[in-house]
């Protein structure tokens, strides 16, 4: 029956897996002749007409999970390999971890990334939960543009249009005045928060947009000035909204890439750029390990942001 | 001093008047209806002297004074609103103490007041549950409540009862003529449901476009409507095209479409030759069988085209001699319909002189 | 509100920081760069000054960048394999998110956050770290540095981002009008085509432009996963900045780039519209 068949495409994916462990191509070809196996067998199955649609809908999604967490798996198994080369399992060890932890290099890339996380998402936090609130209230007409356009364009233009105003105008315009403006931690911190309002705001309109309205008018009508309507009323309802947008800022902030390359500049260190740089220069399973820590790291983020705000992060899309 | 007085407001929202030179007066301890389709302006009307809308022409007056700086925070009136508007992280008693911590109330003040109001509305064992653990007619007494339980000047109701179910909505109806009158505050209730403003009220405003059509007792606004809007928006009505024959000021002769000449009592503007429409409510209409003795002044033979049997009462639709159509109701009396007449029978249809209202165009 | 003077200082009060933050970091900065484009390079590299300080020296507006641009038919090369890869990467994550939406919408509402979480878990994970699975992967099958590892990169990031979108619109769909089109004859694969997917258009336009305007401003997965001839429009720009220090040259193809997703935007939107409307 159609289990069967569904069962006989698993263990045809988990042979795939497999053949990245062991480093060898044959699981691989095993495991996709597995696959078709299934597949042709659903085919040729005279059963229930009807459950036809459903069992490609479960074929094809097995399949879709598979291929997003197989690589995530593989990294962080061979995180515990002991073998210097990320090819096939060898045995198991913690080395890669305790390599890491005497990693200077690392553990300061590692402070600096918290650091930035936590500074850019607090005041990236209070800039859009403003934002969100103001666009629900008010519906301005610039802010919207300006808040959205940083999170739907390509994070390369961000990078490098800020690139030029910290070096070539805001350098050159603070030098006078005695201060000596450089990337660094600030330009970074700058540049996180530019991106994580958008976020913010998202969530915290999305947030907004679900509650009836006509709640803060009773506030005014019943003896609220707008400030203890605010603070008894809007702040309490939002909040859930605006922890998960702290959450998912500061997600961002660890994680972010390509804004990071352009506006760091020479000597600061954050963790994606290290890793980057070990990809590039000297790949060892060290990588795989702080990888899996990260991981962990941004899984307990969003699981959290989760629990708090569950419409929020559908919202997103 | 009337308590409200609001003097020849207007509201425009881009080119459209939403309310157009209203002026009322509510007096202190009245049940006062706004009533009138969507989009008449009650509801502007509502939050105008609630304080969330400034009108562009005209001023709002509470017990003589001028509310135009008032914030609605401010001002002792208080809202019910269409959706209760109760807060959801907020137990049903923290949400009726709400006002009086807000204008800084001594907690023990608080704890009675609290008592009394929840008391008021029958919730007295619900103080600690949440608004979405409560039905939709407790939450209703809880939105109640809380907007009374300081005594403001007056209430503002807009539909309070639109979200309920039939039964439970005439249940409320009773309950809140009840509440007004042991409380005394003065109810302003909006609403676009002609039966229940003829139930609840003191004195309603019948509204139209931004205008108001007639602002009078219920039965008066039933009986004597005094435009052709009226007429058609309250209850039920015949309404038949006619001119006038002869005016006098102790009645008119009116030739109706489709009918003939008929009596009615004397309206003002109404000359010779006028064009209008004659109104009559069915429960005025008595239907007979064909060549009753009738002592009633209108009366005209047909025959039953179709009816509508709602349980208690049953209007029959009947089409006449010279073409028009009138709805007649009669009550069942008898258990199961009282088999009366059927579809296509002759019968004699009257009504006395002054059940026919003449409204000029 | 009643006194629209308190009304309006409440306004500008919450408005306000986020406007002037993002007009100083991010308006500002874009139309430095806009400026940028139409000047010269700097001696040591950056940008030249806009009046000359030393007589014979380059200063001022050019059109020179867009001159170099137009002139050479490697970089329409680029911007036109750069449109390839994106649309290549939106395809195959449609054919893979597609399924997988379908099927999360279509289960017991108690499953469905479940296997919703599970999509965005790899969400999770780095972007390098993304990445450098790949490299894991295709080292020992010797199929590194290969356009194909840059296309299976491109998908592996980006598939979240079509699957969120996709799933909230099939969420929404009626299953009525599926028993109602069945009651009127229409089989399965009919039913999926004239009903499912066109009433889907909005969320498959969402997720498309959710991915293809990233993929196209993308450098570091054609560096790392790439071979030489791989280079995107990404990497050209990240080599102006950065390599060759040739700023307002690479503010030139930033503005490019800009118009090009500015453009796919357009489009999108007026779709998602005329789909909604047309099916």
């Amino acid at each position: 029956m159609r289990k069967l068949a569904l069962g006989v495409e698993a263990a045809g994916l988990l042979a795939i897996f497999w053949s990245f462990l062991a480093g060898d191509a044959r699981y691989a070809a095993f495991g996709v002749g597995a696959a078709l196996l299934a597949a042709a067998a659903a085919i040729g199955w005279r059963g229930e007409r009807r459950s036809l649609p459903r069992f490609w809908l479960w074929f094809a999604s097995l399949a879709a999970y598979a291929f997003l967490y197989i690589p995530l798996a593989i990294v962080v198994i061979f995180s515990f390999n002991d073998s210097k080369l990320n090819a096939e399992w060898v045995g198991f060890t913690l080395d890669w971890y305790h390599r890491l932890a005497a990693n200077e290099s690392m553990l300061q890339a590692a402070a600096n990334s918290l650091a930035i996380a936590l500074l850019a998402s607090s005041i990236a936090t209070v800039l859009g939960t403003m934002a969100g609130i103001a666009m629900h209230r008010f519906r301005p007409r610039l802010l919207p543009f300006l808040v959205f356009t940083p999170v739907a364009m390509p994070e390369i233009l961000l990078g490098v249009s800020l690139l030029i105003f910290f070096l070539n105008s805001a350098k050159p315009l603070l030098a006078p005045v005695g201060i000596e403006f450089d990337l660094g931690l600030l330009t970074v911190i700058l540049a996180h928060i530019t991106f994580s309002i958008g976020f913010v705001a998202i969530i915290v309109r999305a947030r907004l947009a679900g509650m009836d309205d006509s709640i803060f008018e009773a506030a005014r009508d019943l003896g609220a000035t707008p400030w203890q309507s605010f603070r008894l009323v809007t702040f309490p309802l939002v909040l859930p909204g605006i922890i998960a947008g702290a959450l998912m800022a500061f997600t961002l902030s660890i994680d972010d890439f390509v804004i990071t390359f352009f506006t760091v500049g020479v000597g600061t260190k954050t963790l994606p750029l290290e890793i980057y740089t070990m990809i590039k220069v000297a790949v060892t399973p060290e990588v795989n390990a702080i990888s899996t820590l990260l991981m962990l790291l941004t899984l307990a983020m969003i699981v959290i942001a989760g629990r708090v705000a569950p419409d929020a992060l559908r919202a997103k899309a | 001093m009337p308590l409200l007085d609001i003097r020849n407001v207007t509201r425009r929202f881009g080119a459209l008047a939403a309310v157009d030179n209203v002026s009322l007066t509510i007096e202190a301890g009245e049940f006062f209806t706004l009533l009138g389709p969507s989009g008449c302006g009650k509801t502007t009307l509502l939050r105008m002297i609630a304080g969330f809308d400034l009108p562009d022409a005209g001023a709002i007056l509470l017990d003589g004074r001028d509310l135009a700086d008032t914030p609605p925070e401010k001002r002792p009136i208080h809202t019910v609103f269409q959706s209760y508007a109760l807060f959801p992280h907020m137990t049903v008693a923290q949400n009726v103490a709400f006002p009086l911590k807000m204008a800084g109330k001594p907690p023990a003040e608080i704890g009675t007041k609290l008592k009394e109001a929840l008391a008021q509305v029958h919730l007295e064992d619900k103080g600690d549950q949440y608004p979405h653990e409560l039905s939709g007619g407790q939450k209703q007494r809880v939105a109640l409540a809380r907007a009374l339980v300081n005594r403001p000047r007056v209430l503002l109701l807009d539909e309070p009862l639109g979200a309920l179910d039939a039964k439970l909505r005439e249940e409320m109806q009773i309950e809140l003529i009840g509440l007004q009158r042991e409380v005394g505050v003065t109810f302003v209730f909006v609403t676009h449901a002609q039966a229940e403003a003829l139930a609840l009220s003191h004195r309603i405003a019948v509204m139209n476009a931004g205008r108001i059509e007639q602002l009078d007792e219920p039965s008066k606004i039933y009986g004597f409507p005094k435009n052709r809007f009226v007429a058609d928006f309250i209850g039920h009505c015949n309404m038949l095209e006619a001119a006038v024959i002869e005016a006098s000021p102790h009645g008119l002769r009116l030739d109706v479409k489709g009918l003939g000449e008929v009596s009615a009592p004397a309206a003002e503007r109404a000359r010779a030759r006028s064009a209008g429409v004659l109104a009559i409510r069915p429960e005025q209409v008595r239907i007979a069988a064909a060549d009753t003795a009738h002592e009633l002044a209108n009366r005209f033979a047909g025959r039953v085209q179709d009816f509508l049997y709602v349980g208690d009462v049953t209007t029959y639709l009947v089409e006449l001699a010279n073409g028009a159509r009138l709805e007649a109701l009669l009550a069942n009396s008898a258990p199961g319909r009282a088999r009366f007449f059927e579809v296509g029978e002759p019968v004699e249809v009257a009504w006395r002189r002054d059940a026919g209202v003449f409204l000029p165009d | 509100m009643a006194t629209s003077r308190a009304a309006g200082r409440t306004r500008w009060l919450v408005t306000g920081p986020p406007f002037v933050f993002l007009v100083l970091f991010f308006l500002v900065p874009a139309l430095i760069m806009v400026v940028a484009s139409f000047r010269y390079p700097g001696d040591f590299g950056g940008l030249a000054p806009l009046a000359p300080a030393k007589p014979g020296e380059e200063a001022g507006l050019t059109l020179d960048n867009y001159r170099m641009f137009f002139s050479d038919w490697i970089y329409f090369q680029i911007f036109l394999k750069s449109f390839g890869v994106a649309a290549i990467t939106t395809l195959v994550c449609l054919i893979i998110a597609y399924p997988l939406a379908a099927l999360i919408a279509r289960s017991p509402k108690r499953h469905r956050d479940l296997m919703v979480l599970l999509c965005v878990l790899p969400f999770a994970s780095n972007f390098l770290v993304r990445v450098y699975a790949w490299m894991i992967m295709l080292g020992p099958f010797d199929l590194l540095f290969s356009q194909f590892a840059v296309l299976a990169g491109m998908v592996y990031v980006h598939l979240p981002f079509m699957i969120l979108p996709l799933y909230t619109n099939l969420e929404k769909h009626d299953p009525m009008l599926l028993d109602a089109a069945q009651d009127l004859g229409a089989n399965g694969w009919q039913r999926f085509w004239r009903v499912t997917f066109p009433l889907s258009a909005p969320g498959v336009f969402a997720g498309s432009a959710l991915v293809f305007i990233p993929v196209l401003g993308m450098f570091a997965i054609p560096e790392i996963l790439g071979g030489i001839g791989d280079w995107l429009v990404g990497n050209m720009i990240k080599e102006a900045f950065l390599g060759v220090r040739d700023w307002p040259f690479g503010s030139m193809l930033s503005l490019m780039l800009t118009v090009c997703v500015l453009a796919i935007a357009g489009v999108a939107t007026w779709l998602a519209r005329r789909g909604v409307a047309g099916a």
